[in-house]
């Protein structure tokens, strides 16, 4: 392990940073998604950088239990955006700003 | 200039590219493809870094049955037609860019006075690749996860039955009486799509 931690570190910031502005920017739901799944990827990298500076393997822990709850989330979200699609026929966020059918 | 410099380089590119490229593509299929990409590259830089069994269950699980799950949500809404060009927010684009630079900005500053200020433990590679040896990866790990973390490990299994529930109650049609399980056909008629 010759290379730094601070290049994994500047990915890492990096890739969430693009998740961010991609969560921002795009309009259909599932697209958004996956950038808060590249946003929780990327800080699964900070992770097990942080476990490798460390020197222990807690780090790896935390990545186990955020794959759990992204699994979760993902299942969930997308059983969401399935029944808007079936109430008005489209996945495109602004369209969906009303709490009734 | 050993090799793996050249693998981190190539993971490096493959995972920022693919991720600029997601944030581009029209297609909601090209931008699930982009995030495969960008997840095995991610799977390369958890091995470079002694992080094994990271690595295999991010492939497994992110790369093989989230986006699988993703693809098929696309393929089951037809979502092929182009986003809507219009912005109903004006300006929303722009100071959504400018937003994300100041965050970039924010975290490199965080990190790099972060790195200053825990210096003492700047690389602790020598020690992990000692527990990846003895105990192993996998042993460490489950070491912890059934010692230290039991309770969470636990309350993630309430997570995912809490989960699994409230999916079957979403995705059942409404119209349906409750309980009503065997009827020859489902009432359809409340439903434009």
């Amino acid at each position: 392990m010759s290379v730094d931690p601070g290049y994994y570190l500047a990915l890492a910031g990096l890739m969430f940073t693009i998740g961010v502005v991609g969560a921002l920017v795009r309009k259909n739901a599932i697209v958004i998604f996956m950038f808060i799944e590249l946003m929780l990827n990327a800080v699964n990298l900070a992770f097990v950088t942080f476990s490798r500076m460390h020197g222990n393997v807690d780090g790896q822990v935390l990545v186990f239990f955020v794959l759990v709850v992204a699994a979760a989330e993902v299942v969930v979200g997308l059983a969401i955006i399935t029944l808007i699609f079936r109430y008005r026929a489209s996945a495109n966020v602004d369209e969906a700003h009303l709490l009734r059918r | 200039m050993n090799i793996e410099m050249v693998v981190f380089g190539v993971m490096f590119v493959v995972a920022l590219g693919s991720s600029i490229a997601m944030l581009f593509a029209p297609n909601a299929v090209h931008t699930a493809l982009f995030l495969v990409a960008a997840q095995i590259a991610l799977a390369l830089a958890f091995l470079l870094q002694g992080a094994f069994f990271v690595a295999v269950i991010q492939i497994i699980v992110y790369a093989g049955a989230i986006m699988v799950l993703f693809l098929f949500v696309i393929m089951l809404l037809g979502v092929d037609r182009e986003e809507a060009l219009i912005d109903p927010l004006p300006g929303q684009r722009s100071m959504a860019v400018g937003l994300g630079a100041l965050l970039a900005v924010e975290i490199a500053y965080v990190s790099w006075k972060g790195a200053t200020l825990v210096s003492g433990i700047e690389d602790g590679g020598a020690a992990l690749t000692a527990l990846n040896r003895d105990p192993g990866n996998v042993e460490s790990i489950a070491h912890a996860l059934f010692s230290r973390y039991l309770l969470p490990f636990e309350a993630t299994s309430v997570l995912l039955v809490v989960a699994i529930v409230g999916v079957m109650v979403l995705a059942r049609r409404l119209g349906d009486a409750p309980g009503d399980i065997a009827s020859p056909e489902p009432v359809e008629s409340a439903e434009p799509a």
